[in-house]
């Protein structure tokens, strides 16, 4: 069996759909980051195939700045979350409901 | 090369400037003389871009494409920057979280929203996507021993970032139906070729990222909670900055498909309906907000709905129209939320009822602020009303009369949530105690009142600006790079 | 094309059976003398202390937050380093821009005192 585009390309789906979703159903800050995270990385993966499935120089490029990003929005991410939990010793989001939208 | 530099120097000062603030804060730690220094940064970035605005061309390997629109963006941050950031100095004592770091952050948030103008590669609009959404996310969480700030940070990071996944997804599968990153190269690519369905599932996640961050409807329920909970200088900076800065974007990536798009009914419909709805849940929810920031944050909504008609237009005209709203809209949006910082004490938020009889205690306040409401909701001869009757003629001319329509109605229905504002300063007496605010702040609010009536007065002159910047912005794709 | 994956799946295989069987094993045929010293938490041969799940001090975050950060910027010196050569005199200034502005970044850190332990 050889590996092709698409199989990159459904793993990658896949990845960023198990992100999407845990996005939606998971409760603590953490995890639904995590989730974030997941589904920046599978789009890395789609560049990182297109790239190379292209003979394409600039879908690697993409990832180099998506994975610097990536970790700026870790950085500020994990501050937020630690703010939150000095002021309310939590971090599920069902608890986090002063503002109503 | 040299040229490159000249081109994007605006952009490359900024950056720079930002570096100066840095090194300024961490050596001197005053917050008050970093706010000075952030200030002039705005101004000679501004004024460099207005300098620089007849250049026009492509940057640095093509990654950036400057014209007379990205100045004219530009301008728009900046006198948007500049302005929060000399409206923040009272409300951040008042909250004690006095930082030099929050012009700093300001600062590089608006190096971001220009390269999110300039991009002309998807790596630089992303880049300075999520320099500038990162950066309002820390402006979000300033209050860190607030509960209230601590929960908008918090949302605004979760939402916003998951809106830049769908948004990096939709580029990557641009990038995969096309094998190009840059913007002009894409279409090139669709036109010759044809546009696949992974290109179309690509493009409207791209579309929906943007969406989130204009916080149009269906992706507008972090709106309220983000602006109720953030430093009101920072909702006030999220609301106009951040906003253009995305249309701004918007603008750039639907004029360079616009063959493409201009042959889809559906994008048509589709962008139509958002907008409808964008208007129509924007002010219905808006009505019945007590919370003036609430409300100001449900109006920003509805304003986005009504920008969003110049896109569904899909002519230069509206999006010319787009460009002097935000820019109308920059001012009178950072008044109000100006007004309401500085009057919002830290025990009792301000409710609409709060202001009554503030006429009699301060007429010039009183004055401003009626100003800022009357042009939000669009009276004539305001400047608020020369940008709504742009884009809804755009709209007209698009055969969209019944989008047209549909706004005139939904800012109708605005008028009563903005004018009640307006009844109880004027109308009522006082009740309680009288509100109390420091003299000096009204000069500069009634400026930026004055600011709005001149542009409701005499709108031709920037109206020809944007009319000719927005051919710059067109200028690539047309000569066929 | 999978073929040649073969023996790194063999190793694997190898490696769950072996693992779960010697465990196994040591559970069946070990003779079992509890005391009381075995049984407490192994920790080194240090005397245990405290419960397991002890809060971190805040410091440690804010000091991963900023290896998080300063690392990753790491992966722009790799395409330059295996294509340096071509990009001679100017690809250099770059890099040296690239550098000095993080180390604006650092110096601000250290001027706030982010670093400081106590």
């Amino acid at each position: 069996m050889q590996l092709e585009l698409n199989h990159y390309l459904w793993l990658s789906a896949f990845m960023f759909t198990v992100g999407v979703v845990g996005v939606l159903v998971r409760r603590n800050a953490i995890v639904i980051f995590m989730c974030i995270e997941l589904m920046l990385n599978a789009v890395n993966l789609s560049f990182i195939a297109f790239s190379h499935f292209m003979r394409d120089i600039q879908g690697q490029l993409m990832v180099f700045f998506v994975m610097t990003v990536a970790a700026a929005e870790a950085a500020v991410g994990l501050a937020i979350v630690i703010a939150l939990f000095r002021n309310k010793q939590t971090v599920n989001i069902d608890e986090i409901n002063i503002l109503k939208g | 090369m040299p040229n490159d530099y000249l081109l994007s120097l605006p952009i490359l000062a900024a950056a720079g400037w930002s570096v100066l603030l840095i090194i300024l804060e961490a050596m001197l730690s005053r917050a008050a003389l970093t706010r000075v220094f952030a200030m002039l940064g705005f101004a000679l970035v501004g004024g460099l871009s207005v300098i620089g605005f007849p250049l026009q061309g492509l940057a640095f390997s093509e990654m950036l494409r400057i014209g007379g629109f990205q100045h004219f963006a530009n301008i728009i941050f900046c006198l948007s920057g500049l302005l929060v950031v000399a409206l923040s100095e009272k409300y951040l004592d008042d909250e004690n979280v006095h930082y030099g770091e929050y012009y700093i952050v300001a600062f590089i948030s608006v190096v971001g929203m220009m390269l999110l103008a300039a991009a002309a590669n998807m790596a630089i609009l992303f880049i300075g996507l999520e320099m500038m959404s990162i950066a309002l996310y820390v402006l979000a969480g300033l209050m860190r021993r607030d509960v209230r700030s601590n929960e908008a940070a918090m949302k605004y990071f979760l939402l916003g970032a998951f809106a830049s996944g769908l948004l990096l997804y939709g580029i990557s599968l641009i990038y995969g139906a096309t094998g190009e990153l840059a913007l002009h190269k894409i279409a090139i690519a669709i036109q010759t070729g044809s546009a696949s369905m992974l290109f179309w599932i690509g493009f409207g996640l791209l579309i929906t990222g943007f969406l989130f961050k204009i916080s149009a409807v269906p992706f507008h329920q972090w709106t309220p909670d983000v602006y109720d909970g953030s430093p009101t200088p920072a909702a006030a900076f999220m609301s106009t900055g951040a906003k253009a800065a995305a249309f701004s974007a918007l603008i750039v990536v639907v004029t360079n498909f616009s063959t493409l798009l201009q042959n889809s009914p559906t994008w048509s419909l589709v962008i139509s309906s958002i907008a409808l709805a964008t208007m129509v849940v924007g002010n219905i929810a808006a009505l019945a907000q007590e919370n003036l920031k609430r409300m100001l944050a449900y109006s920003s909504v509805a304003h986005a709905g009504y920008m969003l008609v110049g896109i569904a237009a899909a002519t230069p005209d509206g999006y010319s129209g787009i460009m002097f709203y935000t820019l109308v809209y920059t001012l009178m949006n950072i008044g109000a939320f100006g007004v309401v910082a500085l009057l919002e004490s830290k025990e009792n938020l301000l409710l609409a009822s709060d202001y009554a009889g503030l006429f009699k205690h301060r007429p010039m306040l009183a004055g401003a602020m009626a100003v800022f409401m009357l042009s939000l909701a669009g009276v004539p001869p305001l400047g608020g009303f020369i940008g709504k009757y742009k884009v809804f003629a755009a709209a007209v001319d698009a055969k969209l009369t019944w989008l047209a329509l549909a706004g005139v109605l939904a800012s109708a229905v605005s008028a009563y949530y903005y004018l009640r504002v307006v009844y109880f300063m004027f109308m009522r007496d006082p009740v309680g105690e009288a509100i109390s605010a420091p003299a000096t702040s009204s000069l500069a609010f009634a400026l930026i009142a004055v600011a709005v009536v001149l542009l409701g007065v005499f709108p031709t002159e920037i109206l020809r600006i944007t009319d000719a910047a927005l051919k710059f912005a067109q200028l690539p794709t047309q000569t066929g790079f | 094309m999978i073929e040649s994956y073969l023996p790194i799946f063999a190793q694997i295989v190898v490696a769950i059976v072996l693992g779960v069987l010697l465990s196994t094993l040591g559970v069946l045929i070990g003779p079992k003398r509890k005391t009381a010293q075995k049984l407490t938490t192994y920790e080194s041969g240090i005397e245990p202390v405290g419960a397991a799940k002890e809060r971190v001090s805040v410091k440690y975050y804010l000091v991963a937050m900023l290896f998080i950060v300063f690392d990753i910027e790491v992966v722009f010196m790799y395409p330059w380093a295996v294509s340096f050569r071509e990009y001679g005199i100017a690809g250099l200034l770059s890099m040296v821009t690239f550098a000095l502005l993080l180390l604006a970044g650092y110096f601000y850190i250290i001027k706030k005192g982010a670093l400081e332990w106590d």
